[in-house]
């Protein structure tokens, strides 16, 4: 199937030479790309507020316009005014690159992924490989923030953040395969297309690994240690004023947006969706993914170093292994049977082990948790 | 088989706080909404009733603080003739000995809470500043007589004011949220 953009190239080859057409295309992809992203943010940096509140019993932002709906813009505006402060034995060039490497690829995530039937920037046949391999790399950035920043405070934070991504990482990416290999592709429209039934219900267990791995991923709470308010002032943007921050700022809610885009395509059927257009769909989807994270912000508290560390080595790895495992499997035999086979093996499968992990994490007759 | 530590503890804490969603919030949004304050509140500033008041100066000799100033006259019915009952509320500590030592009931402590004022010497009131009026309430300190007149005090919950703020009732949502801009 033709995507949108290749359709709007075709039509304009008709009256430009290849090459304009191929650039003019491009162009208004990215931004139409770029203006539904940072609306978004902007409008869910509003909706966290707004929701943290009410689950805290409070109002949150609501005097700037109709319920605070412009307050972010004023924050916006704040802190683009505030000054520019670098340290001073800071290493200047890292220092200033950080927030471009920690935002551009969160932007980049957004070129894979399916707005609608059609409408994606880049239909690649490696999208997953693609938004793993891209979504990785803002660890690099915050590494940079704190090593550039020369504050110690931001430097374990960068530290806790460079084990966490790395370590979360790995279940992510084992569970996000059994997703690849019941779709039987790589390329996110096809995923997308795969899912009669959405993955979510086909694979529970595998969803629960992803998402706690996006969690971490994306620094929300409970694994919200590196910016860890309470130990280690702001983390690795301590030393961050202005532009910078805001740059930061807004990477943490791209990235947010970004996972609950992944997740929504990936696990919970993408645009598909009775009655509705599917481009209403895909952001129902995409809020609700979000609420959950915003919920869960606001009952978790945040994990230990060594509580996080162990969780994933020792219970979302194994767990993930043998989740792909099984996964295999019935691809392998089990699809020629019934689907709904393969749904209820998997929720059975999924409750046994979170009865058998969990009993696994109480060390010392119960009393001490690892 | 105890279901402990499954994740139950995680979901009771998530059914918490999803509740809190639909409880109305704690926020008081302070200059369009305000609190009820004690019947009993020793609150801005002094109520004087200027017919009560025999200009005994009683209340300027109690004043810890030397902040009542009182000048009168001898009027026709051998009586005082106020001319002038000044009060520096800048200085003053709220302490009331002037209401429980006047013998006429002519000073009451008041209501009001919101004294602040860009200038100094707006801080001294004259006697029109004190006398009684409609916006200017006597509280129920040292006044049992009108302590049940006046409306229950309201604490972090929100009380229907039009109810007198005796009855604990829920306002709703789109009343609560005040306006924009």
């Amino acid at each position: 199937m033709m995507t949108l953009l290749d359709q709007l190239r075709v039509w304009l080859s008709a009256a430009l030479p290849e090459w304009a057409a191929y650039v003019i295309a491009g162009v208004v992809g990215i931004v139409v790309i770029l203006v539904f992203v940072l609306t978004l943010v902007i409008v869910f940096i509003w909706y966290e507020r707004r929701l943290l509140g009410r689950f805290q019993i409070r109002l949150g932002p609501n005097r700037l316009g109709p319920e605070g709906i412009f307050q972010p813009i004023a924050t916006a505006v704040k802190v683009l005014l505030k000054e520019d402060i670098v340290p001073e034995r800071a290493d200047r060039i890292v220092h200033w690159l950080a927030p471009i490497v920690v935002f551009t690829p969160v932007l980049m995530v957004f070129a894979v992924i399916p707005l609608g039937p059609g409408a994606i920037l880049a239909d690649l046949n490696v999208g997953v490989l693609y938004f793993v391999a891209v979504g990785s790399v803002s660890a690099v950035g915050i590494y940079m923030a704190g090593w550039g920043s020369n504050n110690k405070y931001a430097l374990i934070a960068a530290m806790r953040t460079v084990a966490q991504i790395v370590s979360y990482e790995l279940p992510l990416v084992l569970s996000l395969l059994g997703v690849v290999l019941m779709a039987g592709s790589m390329s996110m429209t096809e995923i997308v297309d795969a899912q009669n039934l959405p993955f979510i219900i086909v694979q529970p267990l595998g969803f629960l690994i992803f998402f706690l791995g996006v969690l971490a991923e994306m620094n929300r709470c409970p694994f919200d240690l590196l910016e860890a308010d309470s130990e280690i002032v702001a983390g690795y943007h301590t030393e961050y004023s202005g532009m910078k921050f805001a740059m930061f700022y807004l990477g943490e809610y791209g990235h947010a947006l970004a996972y609950a885009c992944i997740i929504t395509t990936l696990f919970l059927g993408g645009w598909h969706g009775p009655v509705l257009p599917p481009f209403l769909w895909f952001l129902i989807k995409v809020v609700a993914v979000f609420s959950l994270v915003v919920w869960l912000r606001a009952t978790l508290p945040r994990l230990r170093v060594d509580q996080l560390m162990a969780f994933t080595w020792k219970g979302l790895f194994p767990m993930a292994l043998i989740n792909l495992f099984v996964v295999a499997v019935e691809v392998l035999w089990l699809s020629s049977l019934s689907y709904w086979l393969v749904v209820a093996v998997n929720i059975v499968l999924a409750a046994i082990l979170i009865l058998v992990w969990s009993k696994l994490f109480v060390l010392g007759r119960g009393k001490v948790e690892v | 088989m105890k279901f402990e530590r499954y994740g139950i503890g995680i979901l009771k804490g998530m059914a918490v706080t999803f509740r809190h969603l639909f409880r109305p919030p704690i926020t008081v949004q302070y200059p369009e909404e305000k609190l009820i304050v004690s019947r009993r509140l020793r609150g801005c500033e002094l109520v004087w009733y200027p017919e009560r008041c025999t200009g005994c100066a009683t209340c300027a000799k109690a004043c810890p603080q030397g902040n009542i100033e009182i000048v009168t006259h001898l009027g026709d019915r051998n009586n005082y003739v106020v001319d002038k009952f000044e009060v520096d509320t800048g200085r003053c500590m709220f302490c009331g000995l002037c209401v429980e030592s006047c013998p006429y009931e002519a000073l009451a402590m008041g209501l009001r809470y919101e004294g602040a004022q860009y200038r100094r010497r707006d801080l001294v009131m004259s006697k029109n500043d004190l006398a009684i009026s409609d916006s200017r309430k006597p509280s129920a300190y040292t006044r049992p007589n009108i302590e049940l007149s006046l409306p229950k005090q309201s604490l972090l919950v929100f009380w229907d004011r039009a109810d007198g703020g005796q009855k604990l009732s829920l306002i709703p949502l789109s009343k609560k949220r005040g306006r924009g801009v």
